[in-house]
């Protein structure tokens, strides 16, 4: 836990500001989705709101299983204002070519052992996008790729 | 309608007697891909399925959905119906196949949402 020191309207107020990291391996079914579900429970410590809630854990769930799913390993890192939660998940994995592509309900590279557990049905990356208020990746073919989105906390 | 009464119907064996069964199912959704449950099942839904292992219960828990029912009687992993308690996700298990279970849950009433 961090304070933050905000400066408005000539009144100085304190905020509070909270980051995390948890930890990513790939081919790792059996722990998939620990850190969307340890995200949740900071997120309900807080006493953030439940529809905000929801949102974050089904778009951290998704970008989570993604590294399960494609990456050797990775990293969910988040971030907890006043006003917003960013999660910024980054992964050592094959990149993906065509961004734009992998954004296309639909569409996915998965091989046929993950489809048949019933993930690659190429709807990933639109539910995050569909959860979240911003939604970037970016990503390096052979490298990995970062993903990072943002949800905003209403006042 | 109620879960239990939903599970009298329909002849269910209920495979995680712990919970409590007494909840408000409000619809159904039958898919094999758990993107598109999360995508697009309803909070409170029944959730059809023939997958089997853990990650279901994830998918079930972050949607608040009402339960899951395998199909062809298929038998759930015990890793599956470890995190299914903890996450209080009732688990129930159908002899018939997906077409007729959804078949009946239509006939009892239910719909997509």
């Amino acid at each position: 836990m961090r304070s933050l020191l905000k400066y408005g309207k000539g009144v100085i107020t304190v905020g509070h500001c909270e980051d995390g990291i948890f930890f990513l391996t790939g081919k790792d079914f059996t722990s998939a989705g620990a850190a969307s579900s340890n995200l949740k429970a900071v997120l309900e410590r807080i006493g953030i709101s439940h529809d905000i809630i929801r949102r974050t854990a089904i778009a951290a769930f998704e970008a989570e299983m993604n590294v399960v799913i494609y990456a050797v390993a990775g990293m969910m890192k988040y971030r907890i204002t006043d006003t917003e939660i960013s999660v910024t998940v980054q992964d050592m994995g094959q990149g993906i070519p065509n961004i734009e592509l992998a954004m296309t309900e639909g569409y996915s590279t998965a091989p046929d052992h993950i489809r048949e557990m019933g993930f690659g049905s190429g709807m990933g990356l639109p539910n995050i996008r569909r959860n979240s208020d911003n939604l970037s990746v970016n990503s390096i073919v052979g490298e990995g790729t970062t993903l990072e989105f943002v949800i905003k906390i209403k006042e | 309608m109620d879960l239990q009464e939903l599970i009298n119907s329909l002849s269910l064996e209920v495979k995680t007697p712990e919970l409590n069964l007494h909840r408000e199912v409000t619809g159904g959704y039958v898919s094999d891909l758990l993107s598109d449950v999360i995508g697009n099942a309803h909070k409170g839904t029944i959730w059809v399925t023939l997958q089997i292992h853990l990650n279901i219960v994830a998918v079930a828990s972050l949607k608040e959905l009402a339960g899951i029912i395998l199909i062809n009687n298929r038998s759930p992993d015990a890793d599956t119906l470890k995190r299914a308690n903890a996450e209080n996700v009732p688990v129930m298990t159908s002899t018939l196949p997906a077409f007729e279970l959804v078949g009946k849950l239509y006939a009892l009433g239910l719909r997509c949402r």
